[in-house]
C-alpha cells in the first residue's frame, strides 16, 4: 500500500546534516519522478516518525504498554548485562581475551572520561554512574544497526530523559552538598570577575543553563542523533529495495548501485555515532559534575 | 527544502491526522518513562552492585599481586646481595687463614730445621768427645806401659853403666827409687800441662 512520502518530516540535527540532505534531496527527485509512473505499486517505505512509535503489543494504553521498541530495549539490556555479569563472575587476576576486552572498555570509561575530567580522586566516586550511563547508551544505540532490531533503543525520549534527569539531579546534589545551595547558586549564577550590569543578562542565561539547557541538550542530542540515523538508514535501504527489486529491469536499477553502498556507509557511520553519543553523554555528565565540584568558575 | 517541508507537513496533516508528530519524539509518554526507569534501575543495580565491585576487586588484586611480586623481587635481590657480601667476606677470611697457616708452617719448618741442626751439632760434639776420651785413655794406657818399660830399660842401662860399683843391693835400691821419683815428678808436670 502506498504511504505518503515525507522525507523532511524530521530534519537531521547532527554533523552529517548535509549528507542526509544530499541523499534525501537526491532520492526525493528520483522517487517523485518514479512514483508518478508507478502509481499503486509503491514498494517504497518512507521513514517517518511513526517508526519510533510502533503499535503496542501488550497492555495498550496503560503505562505498562509494551511495543517493539521495548522488546529491543529488553534484548539490549539482557545482552549488556549478560556480557558484564559473565565478565564479572569469571573475572580472574590473569585475564583471558574476553575479560581483557571488557576491562579495556571499562578502562576507557575510567581513564578517558572519569579521570580525564574529574581527576583520580573524584572519578572513583562517580565512576559507577558514568560507567552505567556510557554502557547503557552504547548498548541501546547499537541496536539501531543490528539486523532484526534496526531501531536504536535510545531513539525514543524515555531512556535519554531519565539519564539526563539522573545527571541533572547528581550535579545539583553534588554542588549543593559541596558549596551549600546559596554557594552553589552564587558560583553558577554570579560568576566572579564580571562587571555587575552584565549579571542582568548573564544570570538568567546561567539559570536557564543549569536548569534546562544542560539536561535538555544531553537528552535532545542523543534522541535526535538516533532518530536521524534511523531515518537515513531506512532511506538508504528502502531506496535500494525500491530500485533493485521493485524497479527491476528498468533503468532505475542503476541507482541501487549508489544507494546500497550509501546504506553500508551509513551503517558504519551509525556505529561510530552510537559510540560517539555514548561517549559525549558520559563525558558531558562528568563535565557538569566537575563544574559543580569546582571552587571557582 | 522549505517547500518540501511544508508540503510534507501539509501531507501529514491531510492524510494522516492521527499519526505521531515530530514533537512527540521529545515528549515522553507515561509507559515510556515507566519502563525506562525499570530498565535503568536494573542496569544501574547490576553495574553498581556486581560488575564494578567485582572488576575493581580483580584489578586491586592484580595490582597487589604485581606490587607483591616487585617487593618479593626486591627482597630476593637484597638477599642475594647479602649472600654475595657474606661469601666475599668468607673468602677473604679463608684467604687470610690460609696465609696465616702458610706463615705458621714456614716458621715451624724453620724451627724444625734449627732444632735438627742443633741436635746434629750436639751429636757431632758428643762423638768428638767420645773420640777424645778414647784417645786420652789410650794415651794413659800407653804412658803406664811406657813407664814400666822405661823403668826396666833404665835400670838395665844404669846397671850396665854403673857396673859392679853398684853391686851393693842397698845402694842399688836407693838409686832406682830416686830415679823413679824424679821421673814421676816430671810425668805429673807433663800431664798437668796437657790437662
Amino acid at each position: 500500500m502506498a504511504r505518503p512520502f515525507r522525507p523532511f518530516a524530521v530534519t537531521r540535527a547532527g554533523p552529517n546534516d548535509h549528507l542526509g540532505v544530499l541523499l534525501s534531496t537526491y532520492a526525493t527527485s528520483v522517487i517523485l519522478a518514479a512514483t508518478e509512473g508507478h502509481e499503486g505499486e509503491g514498494g517504497f517505505h518512507t521513514p517517518s516518525i511513526s517508526d519510533f512509535f510502533p503499535s503496542a503489543i501488550l497492555f495498550e494504553g496503560t503505562i505498562f504498554q509494551i511495543d517493539r521498541l521495548w522488546i529491543i530495549r529488553i534484548i539490549a539490556t539482557l545482552v549488556l548485562l549478560s556480557v558484564f555479569v559473565i565478565a564479572a563472575r569469571r573475572a580472574k587476576v590473569v585475564p583471558g581475551r574476553f575479560q581483557a576486552a571488557v576491562e579495556y572498555l571499562l578502562g576507557f570509561v575510567r581513564v578517558q572520561i572519569g579521570e580525564e575530567i574529574l581527576g583520580k580522586e573524584n572519578a572513583k566516586r562517580f565512576l559507577p554512574m558514568l560507567t552505567t550511563i556510557f554502557f547503557t547508551i552504547l548498548a541501546f544505540n547499537v541496536t539501531g544497526v543490528i539486523p532484526g532490531l534496526n531501531l536504536a533503543a535510545t531513539s525514543r525520549i524515555g531512556v535519554p530523559l531519565l539519564l539526563a534527569l539522573w545527571v541533572f539531579v547528581t550535579y545539583w546534589a553534588v554542588g549543593i552538598r559541596k558549596h551549600g545551595l546559596g554557594g552553589y547558586l552564587k558560583a553558577n549564577l554570579f560568576p566572579p570577575g564580571v562587571p555587575w550590569p552584565i549579571y542582568f543578562i548573564l544570570t538568567p542565561i546561567e539559570l536557564l543553563q543549569i536548569l534546562i539547557i544542560r539536561p535538555g541538550s544531553l537528552m535532545v542530542r542523543l534522541v535526535a542523533n538516533m532518530v536521524a540515523g534511523h531515518i537515513m538508514l531506512v532511506l538508504c535501504f528502502a531506496a535500494t529495495q525500491f530500485f533493485v527489486v521493485d524497479s527491476a529491469g528498468t533503468g532505475l536499477m542503476f541507482f541501487g548501485a549508489l544507494t546500497l553502498p550509501a546504506g553500508i556507509f551509513v551503517t558504519l557511520f551509525e556505529l561510530l555515532v552510537a559510540f560517539l553519543q555514548a561517549y559525549i553523554f558520559a563525558l558531558l555528565a562528568a563535565v557538569y559534575i566537575n563544574m559543580s565540584l569546582e571552587e571557582e568558575h | 527544502m522549505a517547500a518540501h517541508s511544508s508540503a510534507a507537513v501539509v501531507a501529514a496533516q491531510t492524510e494522516e491526522p492521527q499519526g505521531p508528530q515530530g514533537i512527540e519524539l521529545f515528549l515522553p509518554a507515561g509507559y515510556d518513562l515507566f519502563w525506562s526507569a525499570i530498565v535503568l534501575v536494573i542496569i544501574a543495580a547490576v553495574f553498581y552492585k556486581l560488575v564494578l565491585p567485582q572488576m575493581n576487586k580483580v584489578l586491586d588484586e592484580r595490582s597487589a599481586l604485581i606490587e607483591g611480586g616487585i617487593e618479593k623481587a626486591e627482597a630476593a635481590q637484597k638477599q642475594a646481595d647479602e649472600a654475595l657480601a657474606q661469601q666475599q667476606a668468607l673468602l677473604a677470611e679463608a684467604r687470610a687463614d690460609a696465609a696465616q697457616v702458610r706463615e705458621e708452617a714456614r716458621a715451624e719448618g724453620t724451627a724444625i730445621v734449627k732444632e735438627l741442626r742443633v741436635k746434629a751439632s750436639e751429636e757431632a760434639e758428643r762423638i768428638t768427645e767420645t773420640a777424645r776420651r778414647q784417645i786420652e785413655a789410650d794415651r794413659q794406657a800407653a804412658s803406664v806401659s811406657l813407664r814400666t818399660e822405661v823403668g826396666t830399660l833404665a835400670t838395665e842401662l844404669a846397671s850396665k853403666i854403673v857396673g859392679e860399683s853398684l853391686e851393693d843391693s842397698a845402694r842399688q835400691s836407693r838409686v832406682v827409687d830416686r830415679f823413679l821419683d824424679e821421673l814421676e815428678a816430671s810425668q805429673a808436670v807433663a800431664s798437668n800441662k796437657e790437662a
